[in-house]
């Protein structure tokens, strides 16, 4: 399946992407799959809004490196994650594949929402509760708190992610004000 | 905001603050009538809306209150503090029984137990020892009042019963009527209880003509009927007499209630006086032609007006008049309010205000594209619209402007309260209350300003006895004072109290291991050590401040709204605390900038002046710096470096020099852009505690640009490079 999704005339358009997220019905848990820095992650559909093209952004000064800048998406300022860099991988280099996922973060009551930039959008499928597997105590490269559990599709393996864990918004601002104190 | 309830709740709110500010205004003006009927009008407008809406609590309640404030009104009552207490008491108690009633809560039995203390100490002042019996209060005020009316009147005879002057024309005879008739009519209608005939009119035996009428009558009557009917009596001999019609005394009181519950309008006085019965139209009519006739004549005569016309002819009791002048006035108040005031969810004016950021920006667009075009008809109608979206731009924002005045104001009653739970004679000084400012920004400065109030009473101010000993005037100052600096408004909590003790500071400051042995600390530096987190000097712990978590959470505070705060010793010895704040939150006026190759917006109201640096000056990679200007050392900072943006467009440098406070810097960019109106998007939870930076915005283009945070960029740099000072020099540990 990846090797389909990866040939450019059958991988899946933004738009369509975007249609299949939306058109969803509620059976079932859908997975959103998708490559940071050669490594397939998946994460569910739930809180994600919107998969944007990558366009160049404005740059945040004198913030730590996963910030990777803010963007104007209709009239209103987001920020963007350098996903690659907060799994603690090198940031990657931007190609024409590399997308902003959006999705919408819920912190104290209030929702806002944040883009993550990935090198590539795989597809949307269903995982079975069966063939998830729970994530390893150690062994992989990222802290076993961002990981909800391994996907096995087609006999390989997809990192599942806690998208509440990794793009936590008091995680995320507490080292952002951690590194401007200094 | 929607439901009745919540606009009464809404209302009372409003109307106990007036209640309380004119309670504290009273104290010191005891006299003053203003504030006695602002306190008498909120109270009754509680009670008959309480009534309205069926709150029976808030209703009896605030009867009691009121009657105390009526006799107060009538100087029956001695303002003293013990009153303005209970009545102060009372104001927070209505307040519990107005919110509890409107969330439809029962009173808590504290509550019940505050009740029945206030309702006691209210009716030892209405000399009324059983509780519940306060509506006969009432009438016994006014009661006792219209008996000294009594006695001012002189001639007149008033009692229970109505007094009829009647003066018969000396035709009566000849037109065919007779005056007996008249009173035997009037026996049907009720009972004469006395009649005087009088007969000073009669001429001497040799002048008199058996055909004219000379008598004259005071007539006592007692009757049901109201002042029309007894009217209609004489409707025959109206003409041909003269005739006054006095109501009995227990009709005074009916009559100022009758006016006081007319709808409130701009009704006319002689209307007031003729709906409630006071006056019949016949009467009214013929003041009203005394009185034009009083100006015939006369060019630019100001007439008397009705209501002297009215009492001097002796148709109505002066006291009425007053009640019914009264509602008069009220009428107009509330009307003349209604046109100026506005009620305006905060909802929708914040919507109106994201809708002119929109415009604003689509605006900007719209301009870049039209000067792009080079048609010049298009390029002269936009700049024309720009500048009315400007204006409109303004106008928005200064919907949301609100005078600090009203918060400044809630600190009086603080600062009485405190000063008496502490046993200090404190007074409360306040200067600049009418600096406006955004309302978000009032809203939240509320609790920072009672934290800092409240610390410079607890701490700062001595006892009167230790003042005395000082050399110092016993009773203590708290100023607070507001006022417009280079786009920002800064307000300041001073004291004149015993000020900050550096070496107690130091002392602590070690202790908690803030600083380290032998760092050199300015008394400025030291002072600052206030707002560290867990800082509390205070020996003994006090209900009001003392527990170490107040400073640090001003200072976020504060800080969360773009703000900063510092502190510093004052001319009086004490301590001023001063805050500094944005006027608004939403829209600046900017100076676009380019670094690197971003754009980066400053608030243009810091930007004192751009100069262009100069070769001989330049220092190309130094992030720091500093150059001449002007014989001032200007230190300044390369944004280039210091946000390490990369550059592929090398412009010769320019410095745009930005002032805050006394505080002047420059920062070295790469391009002058121009001036841009600024419509502040939050960067959102993640971003906003990034220190250097206050928002975003978006550009013509679409793109985002950063607004930097001049005093706190300045105030990093200042911090990295003393870091960078003491790691290259010393060993010191470093603040933070």
């Amino acid at each position: 399946m990846n090797d389909i999704a990866a040939t450019e005339e059958n991988m899946l358009t933004l738009a369509e992407t975007n249609e299949l997220i939306s058109e969803m019905d509620d059976t079932g848990t859908k997975y959103l799959t998708f490559k940071v820095g050669g490594e397939l992650f998946g994460t569910e559909i739930d809180n994600i809004n919107e998969i944007i093209e990558y366009s160049d952004m404005t740059r945040v000064p004198l913030t730590p490196p996963h910030i990777r800048g803010v963007s104007n998406l209709r009239g209103n300022v987001v920020p963007i994650i350098d996903l690659a860099v907060r799994l603690g991988k090198e940031a990657g280099e931007t190609t024409k594949r590399t997308c902003i996922i959006i999705v919408e973060m819920e912190d104290e009551g209030e929702t806002m929402d944040i883009g993550f930039v990935v090198d590539e959008v795989d597809e949307v499928l269903d995982i079975h509760e069966d063939a998830i597997e729970p994530a390893p105590q150690f062994g992989a490269e990222i802290s076993s708190d961002y990981i909800n559990g391994m996907g096995k599709i087609d006999g390989e393996f997809v990192i599942l992610l806690l998208l509440n864990e990794v793009l936590s918004i008091s995680g995320l601002s507490e080292l952002v004000s951690n590194d401007s104190s200094i | 905001m929607s439901s009745p309830e919540e606009t009464f709740l809404l209302e009372c709110g409003e109307l106990l603050t007036s209640m309380e500010e004119a309670l504290l205004e009273m104290e010191d003006n005891p006299s003053d009538p203003d504030s006695i009927g602002a306190i008498f009008r909120a109270a009754h407008t509680i009670k008959g809306t309480g009534g309205v809406f069926g709150y029976d609590d808030v209703e009896a309640f605030t009867h009691i209150v009121e009657n105390v404030l009526d006799k107060v009104r009538d100087n029956e009552i001695t303002v003293d503090s013990n009153l303005i207490a209970i009545l102060l008491s009372s104001c927070d108690h209505m307040e519990v029984l107005v919110t509890k009633a409107v969330a439809n809560e029962d009173i808590s039995d504290d509550d019940k137990v505050v009740d029945a203390g206030l309702r006691a100490s209210l009716n030892q002042y209405l000399g009324v020892t059983a509780p519940g019996t306060n509506t006969e209060s009432t009438t016994e005020i006014v009661e006792g009042k219209s008996s000294v009316e009594i006695e001012n009147t002189g001639s007149m005879v008033i009692s229970d019963n109505w007094h009829i002057s009647l003066r018969f024309d000396l035709e009566v005879l000849q037109n065919g009527m007779d005056p007996l008739s008249f009173m035997r009519y009037l026996q049907k209608i009720g009972e004469i209880v006395h009649v005087t005939t009088l007969h000073d009119d009669f001429p001497s035996l040799e002048e008199f003509d058996p055909e004219l009428c000379y008598l004259g009558f005071e007539i006592a009557f007692s009757s049901e009927a109201d002042k029309e009917e007894i009217e209609q009596v004489f409707e025959f001999v109206r003409d041909m007499c003269t005739l006054h019609i006095l109501p009995p005394r227990a009709q005074i009181q009916h009559f100022a209630e009758v006016i006081q519950s007319l709808p409130e309008d701009d009704m006319r006085i002689g209307e007031i006086l003729i709906a409630s019965g006071v006056l019949t139209e016949r009467e009214l009519s013929n003041a009203l032609n005394s009185q034009n006739k009083e100006c015939e004549g006369v060019e630019a005569c100001t007439p008397t007006p009705i209501g002297e016309v009215l009492v001097e002819t002796k148709v109505v009791h002066e006291e009425v008049l007053n009640v019914a002048l009264s509602k008069q006035n009220k009428g107009q108040l509330s009307k003349s309010a209604k046109q100026t005031v506005l009620r305006v969810d905060a909802d929708k004016l914040d919507s109106l205000i994201n809708l002119v950021g929109e415009l604003v920006i689509s605006g900007a667009t719209a301009n870049m594209l039209s000067n792009n075009s080079g048609d010049e008809l298009l390029i002269e109608s936009m700049s024309s619209m720009s500048r009315l979206v400007e204006e409109i731009r303004d106008n928005a924002l200064n919907l949301r402007m609100v005078q600090i005045g009203e918060t400044f104001n809630r600190f009086k009653r603080v600062v009485r309260d405190v000063s008496k739970e502490l046993g200090k004679d404190i007074i409360l000084n306040i200067n600049g209350a009418d600096a406006e400012l955004d309302k978000t920004v009032v809203e939240k400065i509320g609790d920072p300003l009672m934290h800092l109030i409240r610390n410079s009473m607890d701490h700062g101010i001595e006892s009167s006895a230790d003042r005395i000993a000082a050399g110092k005037d016993a009773q203590g100052n708290v100023w607070l004072n507001a006022f417009h600096d280079s786009g920002n408004i800064v307000i300041e909590v001073a004291d004149d109290g015993r000020g900050l003790d550096r070496d107690k500071l130091l002392a602590k400051a070690h202790e908690k291991g803030l600083i380290s042995d032998g760092q050199v600390l300015t008394d400025h530096e030291v002072f600052r050590l206030i707002f560290e987190a867990g800082f509390s000097t205070a020996e003994k712990v006090t209900n009001l401040s003392g527990r170490g978590v107040g400073m640090d959470v001003v200072r976020r505070n504060i800080e969360a709204l773009r703000g900063s705060v510092d502190v510093d010793k004052n001319e009086y010895g004490g301590t001023t605390v001063s805050i500094r704040l944005p006027l608004t939150l939403a829209i600046i006026d900017g100076f676009l900038v380019r670094v690197g190759d971003s754009s980066y917006v400053i608030p243009l109201d810091m930007v004192n002046e751009c100069i262009e640096l100069e070769k001989g000056e330049r220092d190309e990679n130094g992030m720091h710096g500093y150059i001449n200007l002007r014989d001032e050392v200007l230190p300044y900072l390369r944004l280039r470096d210091y946000f390490d943006e990369p550059c592929t467009q090398k412009n010769n440098e320019s410095i745009v020099v930005v002032k805050y406070g006394s505080n002047k810097a420059g920062f070295v960019v790469d391009e002058l852009l121009g001036e841009l109106q600024t419509v502040i998007k939050p960067m959102g939870k993640i971003l906003q505690n990034v220190k250097g930076l206050s928002g975003a915005t978006i550009l013509g283009s679409g793109n985002v640009a950063i607004i930097l945070d001049v005093p706190n960029l300045v105030q990093r740099a200042i911090q990295s490079n003393n870091v960078h000072g003491i790691k290259s020099g010393s060993e010191n540990v470093v603040l933070h």
